[in-house]
């Protein structure tokens, strides 16, 4: 179970509700674990201002966080967490491991402009 | 004093920080009706937020870094402190009476005096490429990352405790660990070395260190020099693992306070760093012990002893 704030994915068929219905997506998929925590923490900070983007979570050792382990983007990933961008849809950016506050407001800076 | 609902940029305190130090500082220092601003550059528990299980802080039986992170944290806010996560500091000035912040957004807070708890964070080595493939084959939590490297060959970095145990217990997922390490002896306690030593997937190369991560999408190899002979080779890896100790956050405090040669913040007793109405306290301070409850106790320290200072 993820102890956060975020909106949690339970399944399969929840997350392809979700990137379908809204335009911009952040799914972090990872555990409750030192690499995972504070990017979870940043989302958080960020639902506020970033409004028209979407901020959710999924537990990486649920059986239907399948649809983001097995996408093609993470093939070389070998870090968790893997925190995902979806516009429309479609993944546009896919990260592994940490990632700072910069890192993340650059990634929805560039892919999710207002 | 100001109103403890302070709705302007000065406050009575400044904490900079928000792990266990300058959380229990917040909470003091709001319950006294002091204005209290904690200004965090990092998610509000600090490496507390990291552990996974804390089973020695009195009176929990047991709780997890980023439940007993929450509640301190909620505690602080409902005594009225405020707390800006995430922020980065652009410019600071300590040394008038007036202290002041200025963060990357622009936005400017002063105080009369202010707490410095700044914590720290795992030491990396910064050699080319680490940053590049982190997540891509450089890794820094084995519980985390482990299972991505079932059946391969892994380094790891680092000869102190978290080096060897972490070694051991990658030995469960890859099926060979080599140990890179700077010194001709580690620092780890003896029962972990032995520990090590008897594992036959782990192998050791002493007297060397890492000079570059390579791979274009994964790590695929590392340069390691040897630092007696000179001589660099190319070692293949599927993977590495980095336990090098940890650095305190006090680089942007270099000039400003006094710094021990580790880069730690000087502290008396009463956590006064060498400026007048500047306290510091937590994992950023010159000490020996790094617990949640040592951090608490200095942050308390810091915090009584900032109220003393307001009230001259």
């Amino acid at each position: 179970m993820l102890y956060t704030n975020l909106k949690h994915i339970e399944s399969a068929q929840e997350h392809s509700k979700i990137i379908n219905e809204n335009e911009n997506v952040m799914v972090i998929c990872g555990r409750m674990g030192p690499m995972c925590i504070p990017v979870y923490g940043i989302a958080e900070e960020l639902e506020e201002e970033y409004k028209h983007v979407k901020f959710c979570d999924m537990e990486f050792d649920n059986p239907e966080s399948y649809v983001i382990r097995n996408l093609p983007e993470v093939r070389n990933f070998m870090g968790i967490p893997f925190t995902i961008y979806y516009k429309n849809g479609k993944v546009v950016k896919a990260t592994s491991s940490i990632q700072t506050m910069a890192q993340v407001r650059a990634i929805l800076d560039s892919e999710f402009s207002k | 004093m100001s109103d403890n609902n302070s709705n302007n940029n000065h406050f009575d305190v400044i904490v900079l920080g928000g792990g266990p130090a300058g959380l229990t500082a917040g909470i003091y220092l709001s319950r006294a009706r002091l204005s209290t601003l904690i200004l965090n550059e990092g998610t509000a528990g600090g490496q507390m937020v990291l552990t996974h299980e804390i089973a020695n802080y009195p009176g929990v039986e047991s709780i997890s870094g980023y439940q007993l992170s929450s509640v301190m944290r909620k505690q602080a806010q409902s005594f009225g402190a405020i707390i800006r996560s995430n922020v980065v500091v652009e410019q600071m000035d300590l040394s008038s009476k007036v202290k002041s912040f200025t963060l990357a957004d622009g936005k400017r807070y002063t105080s009369d005096a202010v707490i410095l708890a700044t914590g720290g964070r795992s030491r990396t080595l910064g050699v080319p490429g680490e940053d590049r493939l982190k997540g891509q084959g450089v890794s820094y939590c084995a519980t985390c990352d482990g299972d991505f490297f079932t059946g391969k060959e892994i380094v790891v970095v680092g000869g102190g405790n978290s080096a060897l145990e972490e070694a051991v217990s990658l030995t469960k997922y890859a099926d060979k660990v080599t140990i890179v390490h700077q010194f001709d002896h580690f620092q780890a306690f003896e029962h972990a070395v032995k520990e090590a030593k008897e594992n036959s997937k782990i192998s050791f190369v002493m007297e060397s260190t890492i000079t570059s991560f390579n791979g274009d999408s994964s790590l695929d190899s590392v340069d390691i020099k040897n630092l007696k002979t000179g001589e660099v080779r190319n070692f293949k890896t599927d993977g590495i693992f980095i336990f090098i100790g940890y650095v305190p956050n006090t680089e942007s405090l270099k000039g400003m306070v006094d710094l021990n040669e580790r880069g730690e913040i000087k502290v008396t007793a009463d956590m006064e760093t060498s400026i007048p109405g500047v306290f510091a306290a937590g994992d950023c301070i010159a000490k020996r012990y790094r617990q949640v409850t040592t951090s608490v106790g200095e942050g308390t320290i810091a915090a009584l002893a900032a109220s003393a200072y307001l009230k001259g």
